[in-house]
């Protein structure tokens, strides 16, 4: 009894512990990242690598995800002889929520769990003793500029996947289920808003890019420098920022769609 | 490793793509268009009702079906005990009469609510700060039905006795 | 009495105690490493050799006692301050611990361009000099994954020497290598703190290969000086300890057999089921 206290309070405190040095962690990171803005390469090399490399699972993923939601907004819809509104159902939900959290979720494991693997392995071969070795810090020369390309990839990631979605749904919906093409479109104007909806949905997806990263980065900062040290936190990265993820949204959405 | 040329012009398409679909969300998708409307491209009407139902603001304003406007704003007057609607009304369309009529409608049986306007016979038209007068208030399903359950109760009782 | 700084050696350790957790690695150390001269520091694998170039490099502070290095008070510089004494260290690890989204020229440039604002020109050419130096100048466009071992860890030696430092640290570099690789590192080593007069901290435990190239010697286990001297006066040494590393006898004061109960009796009593069930 009195051992199994003890093992929760230590787990406890090791949480706590890590919480706080990821939040040093990312302070420190924080300074670096004014410096990465006019490092052009390498700022760029880090899009490519979690932004470019993201897009096709994005748009297929995107894609699906629109066709399911028209397939299954008309039947609901159409018993309440409401299917010239799927438009609205399609984009509303894209926008505002599967949009921004579906992306987030593939980038955490498309992404963030290589960027944990690849940090990860630098650490376990000196790469990052050297840099601070050779007095470079690491935060600002290797976090930073990942840092700082994740949060610029996510957002139009995010936008891609809505904007695909809303074709996949217009394809379903209209091309195959029938729907009226103009009641779909026109319907879906007059009930999105570019502030309210569209806008707050980029602004949601730019803080899971900041979320995701800042995770994947500190666990592959973090990792034991084993085989199974960088195993562990990239699996570690995927379950965090997915939780994360979902429950930043609860928040957000809590906050921003009242 | 890549050359950085071609880094550099994918990240330019990612670029280009993300902004792209930015532009359909904005323009195909949502009502950027109306909702970007400048302080001087639509007037203020307001009408008063008993019961606005669920009618929100950004709930269009209809005439013969068309969207001209949309709600502004909803407020209480504590007077009256009514709700206020204010409307914005594009500037397009400045020749509506001013005993114009206002009524709360509902697109389908659960859809959404909007004033739809019925066109009066007036020589002057509406214009900021008018007030419309003639006013019909939503039709609310829960007192339908209430009183459908209630008449046939009745019914029911009477049929008993 | 104050001397001159020329005088004191390079790097100075007083009363160091460093603890990981429960385990003590370091109990009241004094080192003492002069200036331009090699020192091996050896030991059994896990006795903090390379703790100890990482508390000399600042990556580490110790629990207690003092690191002086050139005059500076390691554990409480300022992190600028630290930088700044980095620049002048150049260190050797393990792996070679090259960047490995760099090619070999972009590694030997990387301190170059982060800490100067030389012309493309003049670097090229320092680098050009310093992987001439480790005999790989015809390898700059490999990119480290191409590379052998002993390669990497001599590209990594021509980036250490880069900014021309007073110090290099080697960590354990002639593990693993192949005889002719080991040869090479082992002039390599030599001819660095020849040609430029740098202060060379090696970290190692093959006593025969480390020897051959040191001026001093020290021994550490268990958290303390087991030995020290030159080679010649370290082979002369009555510690049976010492002896049993320097000679690697698989038996002597550190026991072959990890502590353990009595075989025999471990055998009998030691399990609750008999061996064979009758």
């Amino acid at each position: 009894m009195i051992g199994a206290l003890r093992a929760l309070g230590r787990k406890a405190l090791g949480f706590c512990e890590r919480l706080g040095r990821a939040h040093v962690f990312l302070a420190y990171t924080l300074l670096g990242v004014p410096e990465s803005l006019y490092r052009v390469r390498p700022l760029f090399y880090q899009v490519y690598a979690v932004g470019v490399l993201s897009i096709v699972i994005t748009v297929v993923s995107g894609l699906f995800v629109g066709m399911v939601l028209a397939l299954q907004g008309y039947n609901t819809l159409v018993d309440f002889g409401a299917a010239n509104s799927l438009g609205i159902m399609v984009a509303l939900s894209l926008v505002r929520e599967i949009g921004p959290v579906v992306s987030a979720l593939l980038f955490a494991g498309r992404a963030g769990s290589a960027l944990t693997a690849e940090i990860g392995l630098m650490k376990t071969t000196e790469q990052l003793a050297a840099m601070e070795m050779m007095a470079v810090d690491p935060l600002r020369r290797v976090i930073a500029p990942r840092l700082l390309a994740g949060v610029l990839a996510l957002p139009l990631l995010a936008t891609i996947f809505s904007a695909v979605g809303v074709y996949g749904g217009y394809f379903v919906g209209v091309g195959l289920l029938g729907v009226d093409e103009g009641a779909f479109w026109s319907q879906m104007q007059t009930a999105v808003d570019f502030q309210n909806d569209v806008l707050n949905g980029v602004f949601k997806s730019v803080c899971f890019g900041a979320v995701v990263t800042w995770i994947a980065v500190f666990e592959g900062y973090d990792t034991l420098p084993t085989a199974a040290g960088i195993s562990r936190a990239t699996t570690r990265t995927v379950v965090n920022s997915s939780l994360a993820v979902l429950a930043l949204d609860f928040v957000l959405t809590a906050l921003m769609f009242d | 490793m890549l050359q950085s040329k071609a880094v550099e012009i994918t990240v330019g398409v990612f670029v280009a793509l993300g902004l792209a679909a930015l532009f359909v969300l904005a323009m195909r998708v949502s009502n950027l268009s109306f909702a970007s409307l400048g302080n001087d491209a639509f007037y203020e009407v307001r009408a008063e009702f008993e019961n606005i139902g669920a009618l929100k603001v950004r709930s269009p304003v209809k005439m013969a079906g068309v969207t001209i406007g949309r709600v502004g704003a909803v407020e209480f007057d504590s007077n009256t005990y009514n709700a206020i609607v204010v409307m914005r009304i594009d500037k397009h369309y400045d020749r509506i009469p001013d005993d114009s009529g206002a009524n709360i409608y509902t697109a389908g049986l659960l859809g959404e609510q909007y004033v739809g306007l019925t066109p009066g016979g007036s020589e002057e038209f509406l214009k900021a700060g008018t007030t419309i007068t003639q006013t019909q208030s939503a039709v609310v399903l829960e007192q339908l039905i209430g009183q459908l359950f209630y008449g046939q109760a009745n019914k029911d009782r009477d049929a008993r006795q | 009495m104050k001397e001159a700084p020329g005088d004191q050696p390079l790097v100075r350790i007083r009363d160091l105690s460093f603890h990981y957790g429960e385990r003590v690695i370091f109990d009241h150390v004094d080192l003492e490493i002069p200036r331009g001269k090699v020192v091996a520091i050896m030991g059994p694998s896990g006795c903090g050799k390379t703790t100890l170039l990482r508390i000399i490099s600042g990556q580490i502070r110790p629990r207690s006692g003092s690191v002086v290095v050139d005059g500076l008070e390691v554990p409480s510089l300022s992190r600028a301050a630290l930088l700044a004494l980095r620049k002048r260290i150049g260190m050797l690890f393990q792996s070679g611990a090259l960047l490995t989204d760099l090619s070999v020229f972009d590694n030997v440039a990387f301190p170059l361009r982060e800490h100067t604002d030389l012309p493309q020109r003049l670097i090229r050419a320092l680098v050009l000099m310093k992987l001439e130096a480790v005999g790989l100048r015809g390898a700059r466009d490999l990119m480290p994954a191409a590379l052998s071992g002993g390669m990497a860890r001599r590209v990594a030696l021509a980036r250490a020497i880069a900014l021309d430092p007073m110090m290099i640290l080697y960590d354990e570099p002639f593990t693993g290598q192949d005889p002719i690789s080991l040869g090479v590192l082992l002039r390599l080593v030599r001819r660095m703190n020849e040609a430029l007069g740098v202060t060379s901290i090696v970290v190692s435990h093959d006593v025969a290969e480390t020897a051959s190239i040191s001026d001093y010697l020290y021994v550490i286990s268990g958290g303390r000086v087991m030995g020290q001297g030159t080679p010649q006066t370290l082979a002369e040494t009555r510690s049976e300890w010492v002896r049993q590393f320097l000679d690697g006898s698989p038996d002597g004061p550190v026991h072959f057999h990890y502590p353990a109960p009595d075989y025999a009796e471990d055998l009998h009593g030691g399990s609750a089921a008999p061996l064979v069930s009758t």
